[in-house]
């Protein structure tokens, strides 16, 4: 899999600059503040909008190249698109929704991809009503599907969730976890939160009026306290695996700096986990701390500060894992930080969600 | 084009008559032509009171269609290209269902307008017992005649029934199509 984008176009006073590549499959957060160029990008790929200069090349086929006058319509294009506003076919039932790609596609989905999708998702129930009568997360459910059902070989999502309260979010962001565990398509994800990123994304573009801001994998990214003012992050994610399961109910999570202690997950040992150490919640110390209630306490070196207003965002190494503390500039200056300093995180809690093995991504 | 297609709305429908009968008339090239090889009559036959009412009361026909198209979320039709629908089929799956309650009732409208049609009737295929006589004609002919007023306000009060059922029916065809396209 690789997609490779190129896109120069103006209206009015936005104009938008910008080239980047994907090479795997997963998802790829597009970020960036409004007007940033996001939306204009998506619609560039999915061949809803022609921009004035751009090549855009999906493994070897060119689906647009402006110097070569070539614009492959966006119905020939094979790319799912998620809106926002999930733009179901009213006067179809969910079914019908459903159907309306999947009949279209040249390389149809057989049945039992269409009974595997419907499963993944979980739309049987859902089959024979219109779409007036479904949740807005159900909405968004069927949209998904749809355009899977369409055999795309790469996903648009445009803010998918942003029209969902947090319940509903809550509801249905395990559906996209399972989706790219198991469907191996790349997908483009437009999003601000920075949930949904420290959850969802394995790689992040950032984009900043109209150009490239930055690129990385989430890890990097989210890590990166330079990137703050653009990317809605609160902290690091980084990949761990289960160690074991200790008797004093905790389990043992191994990464690659150290081993951190949290409550007891129910999974084998070796299951992979994705950690998401919020800045506000890592401390520092000097000294290794004695007599303390905090589980996990890391030993790790100080990259890079960054102060901002009344806080410094310290970034700091252990191991080969990067994560970020959000301290006061007070702390800073009574610590007297500066890069290539040891000193001593102490993680109050960290949140965990499930992470792709390397086989599925 | 605009102004072509709502020309039947501002012109006099004596004029449309005339024009109907300058070109379909029995003595009249494609009158006489549609005569020898298709067995069609329109001059002074009922199918030329029809032809006439459906062409003055097309703007209304062609304003429900519109309306009914322009007030469509551009976004589905973005929706169904992204999933394989090319312009055709966009049309046919996506456009056309979800403007059927709005030419449902134009239809309905229109039907119930045509009804009242007077001057292009008159003009192109007179006023015949039976044949082309359409109810303001019977009104107009029964005020002609003495002792007709009974039978004209019989007549008046028949038509006003019938465009009060014709206005409601197109209001309940609407919203019924509406609903079921919900459903």
């Amino acid at each position: 899999m690789n997609l490779e984008v190129a896109l120069r176009h103006r209206f009015g006073a936005f104009g938008l600059d910008a080239k980047f590549r994907v090479e795997r499959p997963g998802i790829t957060a597009l970020f960036g503040p409004s007007g940033a160029g996001k939306t204009t990008v998506v619609n560039a790929i999915a061949g809803l909008l022609r921009p004035d200069e751009g090549r855009i090349v999906i493994d070897g086929e060119t689906l647009l190249d402006t110097a070569a006058r070539i614009f492959v319509p966006a119905r020939l294009r094979r790319a799912g698109y998620v809106f926002q506003d999930a733009r179901l076919f009213p006067h179809l039932s969910v079914e019908g929704n459903l159907r309306f790609g999947w009949l279209r596609t040249g390389r149809r989905a057989t049945q039992t991809e269409f009974d595997e999708i419907l499963d993944l998702l979980g739309l049987e129930t859902l089959l024979g009503r219109k779409p007036a009568r479904l949740s807005g997360g159900e909405k968004s459910r069927v949209a998904l599907g749809r355009a899977l059902l369409a055999s795309p070989r790469l996903l648009l999502l445009d803010e998918p969730l942003a029209a969902l309260d947090a319940a509903r979010k809550a509801e249905i962001l395990p559906w996209f976890e399972r989706l790219r565990d198991r469907a191996r398509l790349p997908m483009i994800y437009v999003t601000h939160s920075a949930d949904e990123v420290s959850r969802l994304a394995d790689a992040i573009i950032v984009l900043e009026a109209g150009r490239l801001a930055a690129q990385g994998s989430v890890f990097d990214i989210l890590s990166d306290p330079e990137l703050g003012a653009l990317v809605p992050a609160d902290g690091a994610v980084f990949p761990a695996r289960i160690v074991e399961q200790r008797a004093d109910r905790l389990t043992a999570l191994g990464f690659d700096g150290g081993t951190l202690l949290v409550p007891r997950i129910s999974r084998p040992a070796g299951t992979p986990i994705r950690v998401r150490m919020r800045a506000d919640d890592v401390m520092l110390a000097l000294a290794a701390p004695e007599a303390i209630s905090a589980n996990n306490v890391l030993p790790a070196e100080v990259v890079a500060i960054r102060t901002r207003d009344a806080n410094a965002d310290i970034r700091l190494i252990c191991g080969n894992v990067r994560f970020v503390s959000r301290i006061t500039q007070s702390s800073l200056a009574r610590l007297a930080l500066v890069p290539g300093m040891q000193v001593f995180a102490i993680v109050k809690s960290v949140t965990l969600y499930p992470q792709p093995g390397p086989d599925s991504g | 084009m605009e102004g072509i297609l709502h020309l039947p709305l501002a012109l006099p429908p004596v004029v449309v008559g005339y024009l109907l009968l300058v070109i379909l008339g029995p003595r009249e090239p494609i009158g006489a032509w549609l005569e020898t090889h298709f067995d069609i009559r329109f001059a002074f036959s009922w199918t030329g009171a029809a032809l006439a009412s459906a062409l003055i009361t097309f703007p209304f026909q062609y304003r429900a269609i519109r309306l009914g198209i322009q007030a469509q979320d551009a976004g589905l039709a973005e929706a169904a290209a992204t999933l394989g629908a090319g312009p055709l089929d966009r049309f046919i799956n996506l456009t056309l269902p979800l403007a059927l309650p709005g030419i449902v009732a134009g239809a309905v409208t229109a039907f119930a307008a045509s009804l009242g049609e007077f001057g292009a009737i008159i003009t192109f295929v007179s006023n015949i017992p039976g044949e082309t006589r359409t109810l303001p004609l019977a009104i107009y002919s029964a005020l002609q005649e003495p002792g007709g007023e009974s039978e004209a306000a019989r007549l008046a009060a028949l038509s006003i029934v019938l465009a009060l059922l014709g206005v409601i029916l197109a209001g309940v065809a609407d919203r019924r199509l509406r609903a079921a396209l919900a459903q």
